[in-house]
């Protein structure tokens, strides 16, 4: 078919390209020019290969060869030795740090994939509004194994001992949840799932229910059975219509097929999932406040006991478990306890899907075993942080969670370790920053939210954030006192301890964390009236130097506001109580006159 | 559509579905051709490219099934695109446009010539051996 016989694919991706890969590419075309072999080797450029530390990464097909870090003059020796000659490069294969062996070809590509798919096992690659591609991938397998070989006991067990713990962001253990639900007695119970994802940044739920809607179908049914709910109600916000499409497309062809229904696999079970639309408040993803407004009920929270394991839904006992910890669901049934628990860490077991985004290269969705480091993430299947500059934080478990600094970088990722590092898991929303993000504002971003999406129930929450947000805005418009410092930290105490739910209780995380890691930012706002990051306007001034300044009016032109005054070719003036910062001057002058103070 | 009233019915319907899509793509030489039509990869213009796929694949008598899958993960090289020739591993490509989708045709699909902008697969699945 192919005229070509060789291929060399260097990767493109950004971290690389700023390596020189663009350099290598061009040195190894000239090459096979030179040797009289273009018409059978191709050079290629591709994707990020997500090893990104490495690079420049090459691979040649079909020898399936990886080279790693290669640099522009090795293009000669590429072309002359394997692709004359047929004999590996092997300064260029990639060693691994700790055994120091070779690992070159195809056998050992784990060392170069970062990432294990579990939950995202069909998502890009069944179509999912066709149940027969789904079935084609062992779907619904785990329901009919389940249903006719397993009680509802042995299969919590299953669930108990593989170590699955709550996706959603709180990491309870689902087989636990599952147990407490089947063990409350009632006439009717109810499976919920939580599709109400509102992390700012997070978008793995929609991902699932939108590639691969059915592993959610299976997998609440499974969770019926085993603690006798007949019953199945997906909370999905009203924002995420295509993956309400899809659903429902499922829910139908399932019925067709009688996977859903009365006496499925003719084991007289009976199931069926209804959906339920959210407006998309924030609070609705706590369980007892989506119980609520799944009621027609406002979306408020209630305190806990009693659990909905034990009073949920119509005041019955209800099991929640968000779109994530479901999907995973039919491949512990299949794959086994034991298979499952050997992912992962001590006390977080298996895999977690994370949303990269920010000044990230690679923003995207990725799922990894749990226990890989920020490190890896970022900057191997991230790619590095955007236009080459510096990492400063990440911010996981979205307005609830904190950010993690350069110290945190080789941290092991699991529940545990990320609580103890003074941020959360979450539902898995990464935002990177870089060193142009100011992190009072980042504070006070995410407070903004919180702030909206209070729903005002208890005081803690409604009055405390809000007058936190007026302490942080203070700080960054440069009017912050010292005490105000001291007086963030007491009142986001108070407002963890004391706030009715997870929202509340949570909310002033992204202050604590930042407060503790980037002390000096705080400082230099309050007392220095500077933001060292350049980000808060208020703090800044934008000033003419009069050496520089040629009086070419350009600066006077683009001004939106009319806040520069001056002489044509005589040195010009900026007035600082009209000016808006919009840095459109600055942008403009060609003479690099105007600098920021 | 038939119903599916056991375990064994369904793991029929499975050896069937599997054997079926493969003998029904592989006997006809066919080429499949997958577009990832998650939210993200529609509103990064996935929709004309899969049209434009569909639609230039009959016109120019290839062999080939078009359809639409979920999210692959890459949201930063929106719309991508799978494309398996017969007895090829699946090859995905990033960053198309109607350009590139061309050239996937002209290029890959009708000479086994790879485009620039393929996304190398980085990750293992449940059926990875390692």
């Amino acid at each position: 078919m192919s005229k070509y016989s060789m291929h060399l694919l260097v990767c493109g991706g950004t971290s690389c390209h700023s390596a020189e890969s663009d350099v290598v590419v061009c040195n190894l075309r000239d090459e096979i020019e030179a040797k009289g072999l273009s018409d059978k080797v191709q050079v290629i450029t591709t994707g990020c290969f997500g090893f990104c530390g490495k690079g420049p990464i090459i691979k040649v097909m079909p020898d399936n060869i990886i080279y790693v870090q290669v640099k522009p003059e090795d293009a000669q020796t590429i072309i002359e030795e394997h692709v004359v000659k047929g004999r590996k490069v092997e300064r260029l294969l990639y060693r691994d740090p700790k055994s120091n062996e070779i690992i070159g070809d195809s056998k050992h590509m784990s060392v170069f994939k970062k990432q294990l798919r579990i939950v995202l096992r069909n998502c890009g690659v069944i179509n999912p509004e066709n149940i027969d591609e789904y079935i084609a991938r062992d779907g619904y397998q785990a329901l009919g194994k389940v249903l006719t070989e397993m009680t509802p006991e042995q299969v919590i067990k299953v669930v108990k001992d593989s170590g699955q713990r709550g996706r959603g962001g709180a990491g309870f253990p689902t087989g636990l949840k599952w147990e407490i639900a089947s063990k409350n007695k009632a006439d009717q119970k109810y499976v919920v799932c939580n599709a109400d994802e509102g992390d700012p940044g997070a978008f793995m739920d929609r991902s699932v229910l939108e590639g691969d809607p059915h592993s959610v179908l299976e997998a609440m049914a499974i969770c019926g059975y085993s603690i006798g709910a007949s019953e199945g109600l997906i909370y999905v916000r009203a924002e995420y219509p295509m993956a309400i499409h899809r659903l429902k497309i499922a829910i139908n062809q399932a019925h067709e097929y009688s996977l859903l229904g009365k006496d499925i696999f003719g084991t007289g079970f009976n199931f069926d999932i209804t959906l339920r639309y959210g407006a998309g408040a924030f609070v609705c993803g706590e369980e007892t406040a989506l119980i609520h407004s799944m009621e027609g009920l406002r979306g408020e929270p209630t305190i806990k006991p009693p659990f909905p394991a034990q009073s949920g839904y119509l005041g019955k006992p209800t099991n929640v478990n968000n779109v994530e910890t479901f999907a995973a669901i039919p491949v512990i049934i299949l794959k086994g306890a034991e298979w499952f628990s050997k992912i992962g860490t001590e006390k977080s077991k298996g895999t977690k899907v994370f949303a990269l985004a920010g000044k990230i290269n690679n923003v995207g969705l990725i799922e990894v075993p749990m226990g890989i480091t920020l490190r890896e993430i970022i900057f191997q299947i991230g790619g590095g942080i955007r236009n080459g500059k510096k990492f400063k934080a990440v911010q996981t478990g979205g307005p609830s969670g904190g950010c993690l600094t350069e110290k945190h970088l080789d941290m092991p990722i699991d529940f545990d370790n990320l609580i103890a590092a003074g941020s959360m898991m979450g539902s898995g929303g990464m935002i990177v920053m870089d060193e142009d993000n100011c992190m009072v504002s980042v504070a006070k971003f995410f407070l903004d939210f919180t702030v909206d999406e209070s729903c005002g129930k208890c005081a803690p929450c409604r009055i405390g954030n809000k007058r936190l947000h007026e302490l942080l805005s203070r700080i960054c418009d440069g009017k912050g006192i010292p005490e105000d410092l001291d007086r963030l930290r007491n009142m986001s105490q108070v407002i963890k301890d004391t706030a009715l739910c997870g929202l509340g209780q949570s909310s002033p995380n992204p202050v604590l964390s930042t407060l503790d890691n980037f002390m000096n930012e705080y400082e230099a706002h309050v007392k220095d009236k500077k933001c060292p990051a350049g980000e808060c306007k208020n703090l800044m001034e934008y000033v003419i130097n009069a050496e520089n300044c040629v009086g070419c009016t350009a600066c006077a032109r683009v001004c939106p506001v009319n806040a520069i005054s001056g002489q044509r070719k005589e040195v010009h003036h900026i007035d600082p109580t009209i000016c808006i910062k919009c840095g459109a001057c600055k942008e403009k002058c060609k003479f690099d006159a105007i600098f920021i103070r | 559509m038939s119903q599916i009233k056991s375990l064994a019915d369904l793991k029929k319907k499975r050896e069937e579905l599997k054997t079926g899509l493969i003998n029904a793509i592989e006997s006809k030489n066919q080429v499949r051709v997958k577009v990832a039509m998650a939210t993200c990869g529609i509103a990064s213009g996935a929709k004309p490219i899969m049209e434009f796929l569909t639609e230039q694949l009959e016109k120019r008598n290839i062999p080939a099934v078009v359809t639409q899958t979920g999210c692959m993960g890459y949201c930063y090289a929106e719309p991508t695109v799978e494309v398996k020739l017969p007895d090829q591993d699946p090859v995905v490509y990033g960053f198309v446009d109607l350009k590139r989708a061309d050239q996937i045709i002209e290029k890959y699909i009708k000479t086994g010539e790879l485009v620039d902008g393929i996304i190398p697969v980085n990750y293992l699945t449940i059926d990875s051996k390692e």
